[in-house]
């Protein structure tokens, strides 16, 4: 019975708080993505041949967990199948956020454009103690910069 | 030391290429950081002090992969990439391997 109550309590926290920060996130990154928009990131391999640019790695990275609510309807929806709704969302919002911080570094070096971006996602959840979905997303490219500022 | 996940650079030519190189880094955070980290996993949201951990961890795996291309005499690290594994509860292994070259008309 004490148990029953406490998941009761954990998911209707997870809930409530859970919501509110992922559309207080969402509305971040839909502000910042509009800010970014004149820094293309590409996935292209090659980048224009003329004139001149220096080239510098630059990165962001996010860990980002699910709220209690989520996992705990994920953990139902395990049991029918189909669409994971509250997984999707999770590693839509840490894809944006990370490539957000790469063109945030890019931003600060004065580059034009991003090139040959990747993606990289690891699953860290085994650090926590309850197994919980904690999700890594690693966004790395090259930013180009005019030659000589 | 110029570093880039593009095959070259733009302007140079590659004089000699000197063989990948590769740097790597574990790290596990302390138990403070990991009780943080349950309360996040209530209520979701971003985990800064694994982040910092992941960011810090990856910087020390790029030193040593430029440590090494310093070693070898490169002045550039062309082609990198990373990868992240989780090897054990509280402990991530970031890898950084890229080919080690010389370059053209870099003077240093």
């Amino acid at each position: 019975m004490y148990e029953l109550i406490l998941t009761v309590v954990l998911v209707s926290l997870g809930y409530i708080f859970g919501r509110r920060a992922e559309s207080k996130h969402y509305k971040s990154i839909i502000m910042r993505e509009k800010e970014m928009n004149t820094l293309p990131a590409m996935a292209s391999r090659r980048p224009p041949s003329d004139g001149h640019y220096d080239q510098a790695l630059v990165s962001g990275s996010v860990v980002i967990a699910n709220d209690y609510f989520k996992s705990f309807v994920a953990g139902l929806r395990n049991l029918f199948g189909g669409q994971m709704r509250s997984y999707e969302t999770l590693l839509d919002r840490a894809r944006r956020e990370a490539v957000l911080r790469m063109k945030q570094e890019a931003k600060t070096l004065g580059a034009e454009a991003i090139f040959n971006v990747k993606y990289e996602t690891s699953n860290i959840s085994g650090q926590t103690r309850k197994k919980m979905p904690v999700i890594e997303v690693h966004a790395y490219g090259t930013a180009l910069t005019k030659y000589g500022i | 030391m110029f570093i880039s996940n593009l095959e070259f650079m733009t302007g140079k030519t590659v004089q000699q290429h000197l063989g990948l190189v590769q740097g790597s880094s574990v790290r596990a955070k302390h138990a403070g950081k990991d009780i943080v980290a349950g309360f996040k996993n209530l209520f979701g949201g971003e985990l800064k002090a694994y982040t910092e951990l992941l960011h810090e961890s990856r910087e020390e795996a790029t030193e040593r992969m430029i440590e090494q291309a310093k070693a070898v005499g490169a002045n550039a690290v062309l082609n990198v990439r990373y990868s992240t594994s989780s090897i054990t509860a509280g402990a991530a292994e970031i890898y950084v391997y890229g080919t080690a070259v010389v370059l053209d008309g870099i003077d240093d």
